[in-house]
């Protein structure tokens, strides 16, 4: 096995993954921010910030979908080596990564159960550019509104509408990340 | 059934050699035999449990015999070779050298290692298990009836 698919791992992982949590959870707790959060180097084509998510949530516990590009041998390698989750379908997946057309169609990913509503997938997308333009975003963690610059707002707002079931988005670019929970109204 | 050819054979043996050295000896005899290549850490070491399995009498169902303390750690040389340790107790400073003999079995030096090393290392174990069944087997009684006294 290749050293270099190997390597990229937070350099001190217990304070890398805790810097990195932290930057997840600020942006999910206020949707549309914009968070920088740095520490790994995955093999190309996940961007560091996609790919320090998944050193952090992603265990031997949480079945992880890579989709499109994303799916080659490097990213299979590192992922393995470095959380050991297992590598499974959009249905059966916890998270998913890809770009937003390879992430496609929405509905293959489970939403959760009216007892469970967290039994949903996470999906990491992969963002050419974040920034704060865009939909107008509203809803719980937003003072008044803010924008984010979103692939497109249809399936956004379906996905709010099944609220309290859905999915929960976070968005990626170099090392910059916001997030979307299924909480949040996009117009 | 499926012919199959187990190419890791000979790494699986020595990993698993090294798991279960006692403490120090590896890095001992590695620091005899050559001088510490340079190398960068993959993974630096860091103590964890594991389950343990078992299956008895090697036919029966698996079942977890119980959890032990293992340390692990990867790391790679400068030439690109990559070397995992896991081995038993919390013993950060052998599973890097446990890792450096892994890495470097892969390189030119592995005849040395495996005369300096690995060599020592298996008459050791070796050594130590019959010791162990030996003191076992002096205390072993076995019954028996010499005469039934049915006829």
């Amino acid at each position: 096995m290749l050293a270099e698919t190997l390597a990229g791992g937070f350099a001190d992982p217990a304070i890398g993954a805790a810097h990195a949590f932290r930057g997840v959870m600020e942006a999910m707790g206020r949707p549309g921010t914009l968070q920088t959060i740095t520490g790994a180097e995955p093999p190309a084509p996940l961007s560091t910030a996609a790919g320090a998510v998944l050193l952090t949530l992603c265990d031997t516990e949480t079945p992880v979908y890579l989709a499109g590009h994303t799916d080659c041998e490097a990213v299979r390698a590192w992922l393995a080596f470095h959380t050991g989750a297992p590598l499974v379908g959009p249905s059966h997946a916890m998270f998913a990564i890809g770009t937003w057309d390879a992430l496609a169609p929405l509905s293959a990913y489970p939403i959760g159960t009216s007892e469970y509503p967290d039994r949903s997938a996470t999906l990491i997308v992969e963002c050419p550019d974040l920034g704060a333009n865009g939909a107008r975003l509203t809803g719980p963690g937003i003072n008044g509104s803010t924008s984010l610059s979103l692939p497109e707002t249809s399936s956004f707002q379906a996905n709010h509408a099944l609220f309290p079931l859905g999915l929960d988005f976070i968005f990626t670019s170099g090392d910059r990340l916001a997030a979307l929970p299924r909480s949040t109204e996009v117009f | 059934m499926k012919d199959t050819f187990d190419e890791i054979t000979d790494r699986k043996a020595w990993m698993g050699l090294m798991a279960k050295a006692p403490e120090g000896r590896v890095a001992e005899l590695l620091d005899a035999t050559l001088a510490r290549p340079a190398f960068t850490w993959l993974r630096a070491p860091e103590i964890g449990s594991t389950m343990v399995r078992a299956r008895a009498g090697g036919t029966g169902t698996p079942f977890n015999l119980g959890e032990m303390t293992l340390t692990r750690c990867a790391l790679t040389l400068s030439t690109g070779e990559v070397g995992h340790a896991y081995i038993q107790g919390r013993r950060k400073r052998d599973a890097e050298a446990a890792a450096l003999v892994d890495a470097l079995m892969q390189t030119d030096a592995a005849d040395q290692l495996r005369t300096g090393v690995l060599g020592p290392l298996s008459t050791e174990t070796a050594a130590a298990k019959s010791t162990r069944a030996n003191k076992a087997a002096a205390t072993k009684v076995d019954f028996f009836t010499m005469v039934r006294g049915e006829d």
